[in-house]
């Protein structure tokens, strides 16, 4: 039975940590309609600076992290700006495969020796794993850290989406781009910010991912970038708290798989969930269904 | 109509020359076997690439599992080739081609008939999915049975395509996608991509549309796996991963969605490309390939977002009746050849 809540909770770790990733892909895949490919990649960035910081220029962690965020901020909204802006009134696959462009980009162009390297590379924390024994179960602090970093981020969101100018400029961007441009809003900048928003959330996602599963390479983006959207999908895309339903259940299920059934499967049979969900609600758990427009 | 049909000559002419053209080289040594492997490449991606034509392009089914179809006919045809044909076997040699698109077309009529109820992005979610699962199947598929080889990768499987069986299947492919499109049913299909709700209320049986147009979709990706299979002797199943799928994905989108032309042209230009950079790029810059592939990637759709031939087709492969009625209307310009 503890062994079961053991897995629990690391299945608790793994998801929180998709959900930092997914809320990006969510606000982006919102406010403009389209599959950010290249926030997986986003994340292996912001991993690597972290790494850099914390590991190599002698950083106190916090600094670390925050020289992640505005890094990875900044190549947010770049890439919005070179890859996605000049597509805005293109077809929506002509911005995908942007996307996807940029996704290849970011990965072969950091496996370069001059950037960061093709080899993986072993991430020494920068303080010790602590295990805690609460009622038979083990917690480490690296999990709370995940744990408490997470909810202040998500509440941050929160407040940013429902309580600030900006989060309502978002919301109406959602809606519809003209109309809200019509209203004075300046849709360029909010979808910027939305990119820096979104890109800073898989920067501390990825410092926190290198701290808790210590091996980096450039092309670690790839999959918990796949799973972290496929979460977004799960959850209801655009949906912020459906985000981190379709995360937390993603970790779950993958590290139950791993536990109790075949590591090997894990993959399967989350995607497998996925496909079972979408077909008995294809917008996702909390999504609402549209009816169709004629 | 005079110049129509010489249109259509000058199609098969150009058809024989080229193969002429590589036939010619192959014999004087120009050709190595380096660049023939290549261009086999090229024309096996051809193939695949018509496949998610008749599926996105035309049908506006949008699907990211496109390599596991692909992957499904590679292993279906290689096994049975493996265990039990020979080498030059050709009779054996068409079972398994027929085998491998038999097993991708029921495969795809299976995932199809509930997945293809979801709309553009979701679509494209669930097939990456399938996808995956498939993927993960072929990375244990040596547990169920052990000459599939699993995550090792299988060999063994005899290689009996040669380049002119391949420029055979490719021409028959193109032409098969071509009397499709232009058939009642390819019509169909172009009307479920304009507007389904549309379409349905014209009378059009969209799911049926969609499934038919998937499974002979998949059929050709399998038909593309079963001759990579015979023609490259080790197959892995990192090959045919999602990755894979966005090449399909990258060479429909970038030849123009709708056009079998830009298909076609795009496939091999795409894979050539690849290959042909190792060479400009020599030694020292090999670590570059990837980043000029983006880039080159990223330039083009922001240069021509709505792929290079647009929906345009060459005169040649649209039918005579279409292109006079076509005429009158002068709504669409075709490239002439």
């Amino acid at each position: 039975m503890e062994h079961v809540l053991d897995q629990i909770i690391n299945g608790l770790q793994l998801g929180l940590m998709y959900a930092l990733i997914a809320l990006g892909y969510t606000m982006v895949y919102g406010v403009v309609k389209l599959i950010n490919f290249a926030h997986g990649d986003v994340f292996m960035v912001g991993a690597f600076i972290g790494y850099f910081g914390f590991q190599h220029w002698g950083l106190p962690l916090p600094v670390a992290i925050v020289n992640a965020v505005v890094v990875c901020a900044i190549l947010g909204v770049t890439i919005e700006r070179i890859a996605y802006r000049p597509l805005r009134y293109a077809p929506k696959i002509a911005a995908l495969i942007s996307a996807l462009g940029v996704s290849l980009f970011l990965e072969y162009f950091g496996s370069l020796k001059f950037v960061f390297g093709p080899n993986f590379r072993v991430v020494q924390r920068p303080f010790e794993e602590v295990r805690w024994e609460v009622f038979g179960v083990t917690i480490t602090n690296i999990q709370v850290m995940i744990a408490v970093v997470v909810v202040l981020m998500l509440l941050a969101l929160q407040f940013i989406v429902y309580r600030t100018k900006i989060g309502m400029a978002m919301r109406t961007v959602s809606v519809d781009h003209n109309a809200a441009r019509l209203m004075g809003v300046n849709v360029d900048n909010t979808i910027s910010i939305t990119f820096a928003i979104g890109s800073a959330f898989a920067a501390v996602g990825g410092v926190l991912y290198a701290i808790a599963y210590p091996q980096i390479h450039p092309f670690m983006g790839i999959m918990p970038g796949l799973k972290a959207f496929t979460a977004a999908v799960l959850g209801g895309i655009g949906i912020i708290p459906g985000a981190v339903l379709g995360a937390i259940i993603m970790g779950q299920v993958e590290t139950l798989t791993s536990a109790f059934l075949s590591s090997q499967l894990r993959d399967a049979i989350a995607f497998f969930i996925l496909i079972l969900v979408l077909l008995i609600r294809p917008s996702g758990i909390l999504g609402k269904n549209e009816p169709d427009k004629v | 109509m005079a110049q129509k049909k010489s249109a259509t000559w000058l199609l098969l002419l150009g058809t024989v020359a080229f193969y002429a053209l590589i036939k010619v080289l192959q014999l004087s040594g120009l050709m190595n076997d380096y660049w023939q492997r290549v261009l086999d490449q090229a024309l096996i991606a051809t193939i695949g690439a018509l496949g998610l034509s008749i599926i996105y392009g035309f049908t506006g089914q949008f699907s990211l599992g496109h390599a596991a179809f692909y992957g499904l006919g590679a292993y279906s045809a290689g096994l049975l080739d493996k265990l039990y044909g020979s080498a030059d076997n050709y009779l054996f040699l068409a079972i398994s081609l027929l085998l491998g698109m038999l097993v991708a077309g029921l495969l795809a009529l299976l995932v199809g008939l509930p997945i293809l109820r979801l709309r553009s992005d979701y679509l494209g979610i669930a097939t990456l999915g399938f996808g995956i699962i498939v993927k993960v199947g072929m990375d244990n598929s040596s547990k169920f049975f052990p000459p599939l080889g699993g995550a090792t990768g299988m060999s063994g499987v005899p290689q009996s395509a040669g380049f002119d069986l391949i420029f055979l299947l490719t021409v028959l492919a193109i032409i098969f996608t071509r009397n499709f499109i232009f058939s009642s049913y390819g019509r169909a299909c172009t009307a479920v991509r304009e507007d389904e709700i549309a379409a349905d209320v014209m009378g059009i049986n969209t799911t049926r549309i969609k499934v038919l147009s998937f499974v002979l979709g998949c059929m050709l990706a399998g038909l593309a796996g079963g001759i990579y299979a015979h023609r490259y002797p080790f197959l892995h199943p990192s090959s045919f991963d999602f990755l894979k799928s966005f090449d399909f994905l990258l060479i429909v989108v970038l030849g123009g969605l709708g056009s079998m032309t830009g298909t076609v042209v795009t496939a091999v230009a795409w894979v050539f490309l690849l290959e042909g950079l190792r060479f400009v790029l020599g030694e020292s810059f090999i670590d570059f390939r990837g980043v000029i592939y983006a880039l080159i990637l990223i330039i083009s759709i922001i240069l021509r977002p709505q792929g290079i031939f647009s929906g345009k087709e060459l005169a040649a492969l649209v039918p005579q009746s279409l292109t006079a009625w076509r005429q009158k209307d002068k709504e669409v310009t075709h490239v002439s050849s």
